[in-house]
């Protein structure tokens, strides 16, 4: 969908990210700052705030809801698709 | 009294920590997708009936829609109203149980020319979003916010029912009984009557529907659009002006085209963040009306919100999983900062309290459930001049001891630079102006409106307004350049034509 947060990176809404190897699997937190240094082209403040995504961001993880999956805490899996809608433009 | 303790916060349903492989709760089957309000896990299926269901209810549980009766659906390309878009189409649609009965029409207003979009970002938008509404093979009306200046003074006229109000004790079917009657005795669209109106819309093909892109407009009509906007100094002020136009459009739009109910898509989200934005406005004698499912104050149009259960995140779920395209078009507060105006501070407010009380805008929805006006609904013999000039609403101006007007007027009394002389009496029955160098133009006694001489003009529509942001936004344009400009923007039309009237040889 036509989202306002596609605006924050470079207006292009899809992305295929492959993250740097490392030991411990990565997890949607530590993707969050991966994405704030890699990827944001603009505004970080209107994408993460603090830990976590702006309030009002909805995230899905392969089309659920993130809050059934552990938010943060998820474990990122290869190939997993991840998405993030601005619920703040309205009607 | 507040106090924070382990008490305070439970009752509060703190959201925990999150869960993990929930089960939907309603089919109690499937594995659980998303999570709404304050805990329910829906699984996808249910949450299509869920969601397609709740639209239904609303319609009928609150019933103003007649069969057969023409509503213009606003659409604005956003999340919200598009899916209010997708689900009149499920509910229209032949294989509908319980199918809704109406005759759709679509209104898209390219206010482009304010948020300072270029004419190609502009054509772009209003090209996809007619993309978008050709599918649905209904009649669409694209507006553009410029043609706001060539509108007629009669938009503001609260216009009377064009049905003649049944007693309040009908019931609903002796309603639409009346409605049909009335429609065929005025001999309206007699092509469009209940009978064969929905085999008329399917029997047209994609040629005849007739829709309708009103007139190119000139780069001089969004220039004199870029300088009203230009010239309302705060963001709060624009948002609001820009709502107030939009009405405007919308409003004349349904009534030339002969619609008598719109749809607007404002979500439960959406609402909750008005109601208190509009408080903070200084509009809380309206907020019934501007928070509700029904808007009557224009009197022969209905405004009806049927998504106002919605919440933002049902909303953009729903569109993602089913494929509801939604068209983005940056407004005047994209990526605003949280304090740029009274509006964004608000949505920043609500939103954030919403992720950590997931309850929080259900909460100031069921408040605003409960709000009524204490006076009588909107009386269509009411005169023009008690009537706000820009939003329509009942003047709130009744000059009370301690009432929030008269505080208005003396604190602006005395935030003037020099004194008001000894004849000075809040109501605006004053007897010069202030600051000058011509000759002072005479007051307008009779209308209560206080006029500056031109050099220094500061229309004070005291009496044409209400005392919230009406009449900020009245001051903050730059009134010499539209009352000169010709036509006037219509929303000046009357009050310029007081001032001339009263103001003599200024």
């Amino acid at each position: 969908p036509q989202t306002g947060v596609k605006l924050l990176f470079g207006s292009v809404k899809e992305h295929h990210v492959t993250l740097p190897n490392q030991s411990e699997p990565w997890d949607m937190k530590q993707l969050l700052v991966w994405i704030r240094g890699n990827m944001l082209k603009e505004r970080p403040e209107l994408f993460v705030q603090g830990d976590t995504v702006r309030p009002g961001i909805l995230v899905l993880i392969n089309d659920a809801d993130w809050e059934l999956m552990g938010e943060l805490e998820y474990e990122l899996q290869d190939k997993d698709n991840v998405v993030f809608i601005s619920t703040l433009h309205g009607g | 009294m507040c106090q924070v303790d382990e008490e305070y916060n439970g009752q509060l349903e703190h959201r925990g920590a999150p869960r993990v492989s929930k089960k939907c709760v309603k089919c109690k089957e499937n594995t659980a997708v998303l999570i709404i309000r304050a805990g329910d896990a829906f699984c996808r299926g249910c949450f299509k009936d869920y969601f397609i269901h709740k639209f239904r209810a609303m319609l009928g549980k609150n019933r103003v829609i007649f069969p057969g009766e023409k509503v213009l659906l606003a659409v604005s390309g956003g999340p919200a109203s598009i899916s209010m878009l997708s689900q009149v189409q499920e509910g229209l649609s032949r294989d509908a149980p319980k199918k809704l009965r109406f005759v759709p029409g679509i209104i898209y207003i390219d206010d482009g020319g304010a948020s300072g979009q270029s004419m190609e970002e502009r054509k772009r938008a209003v090209a996809q979003l007619e993309s978008v509404f050709r599918a649905t093979n209904y009649h669409y009306h694209i507006v553009h916010l410029e043609q706001v200046s060539s509108l007629p003074s009669s938009v503001l006229e609260a216009g009377s029912s064009a049905t003649e109000k049944p007693e309040t004790g009908l019931s609903y079917k002796a309603a639409v009984d009346h409605f049909i009657q009335t429609r065929k005795n005025q001999n309206q669209h007699s092509d469009l009557s209940v009978e064969n109106g929905q085999s008329h819309l399917s029997s047209l093909s994609m040629q005849e529907v007739q829709n309708e892109v009103t007139s190119p407009i000139t780069p001089e009509h969004t220039q004199a659009l870029q300088r009203l906007f230009a010239s309302v100094r705060t963001l709060t002020a624009k948002e609001d002006l820009l709502h107030t136009l939009r009405q405007h459009l919308i409003l004349h739009t349904a009534r030339t085209q002969g619609y008598t109910k719109v749809m607007m898509g404002d979500s439960c989200s959406r609402l909750a963040i008005k109601l208190l934005s509009n408080i903070s406005l200084g509009r809380g004698a309206s907020l019934a009306m501007d928070t509700g499912f029904s808007d009557p104050r224009y009197g022969d149009v209905v405004i009806v919100r049927p998504m106002r259960d919605y919440s933002s995140k049902e909303i953009a779920y729903y569109n993602r999983m089913f494929d509801i395209p939604s068209v983005f078009i940056p407004g005047l507060d994209t990526k605003a900062q949280d304090k740029a105006s009274i509006q964004r501070l608000t949505e920043s407010f609500v939103t954030k309290l919403q992720t950590d009380f997931p309850s929080t805008v259900s909460t100031i929805y069921r408040t605003s459930e409960k709000l009524h006006t204490a006076c009588p609904p909107q009386n269509t013999n009411t005169q023009l001049s008690a009537k706000c000039l820009l939003c329509v609403c009942a003047l709130d101006t009744k000059l009370e001891e301690f009432s929030a007007y008269q505080a208005t007027l003396i604190s602006e009394q005395l935030s003037q630079r020099r004194g008001q002389g000894p004849g000075f009496t809040p109501g605006g029955q004053s007897q010069g102006c202030e600051t000058g160098e011509g000759g002072c133009c005479s007051s307008a006694k009779s209308v209560g409106i206080h006029v500056s001489c031109p050099q220094c003009i500061r229309l004070q529509c005291l009496h044409y307004c209400t005392a919230g942001l009406c009449t900020l936004s009245v001051q903050n344009i730059n009134t010499v350049l539209i009352l000169r400009c010709n036509p006037p923007l219509f929303g000046l039309y009357k009050v310029s034509k007081a001032f001339h009237r009263d103001a003599g040889p200024c």
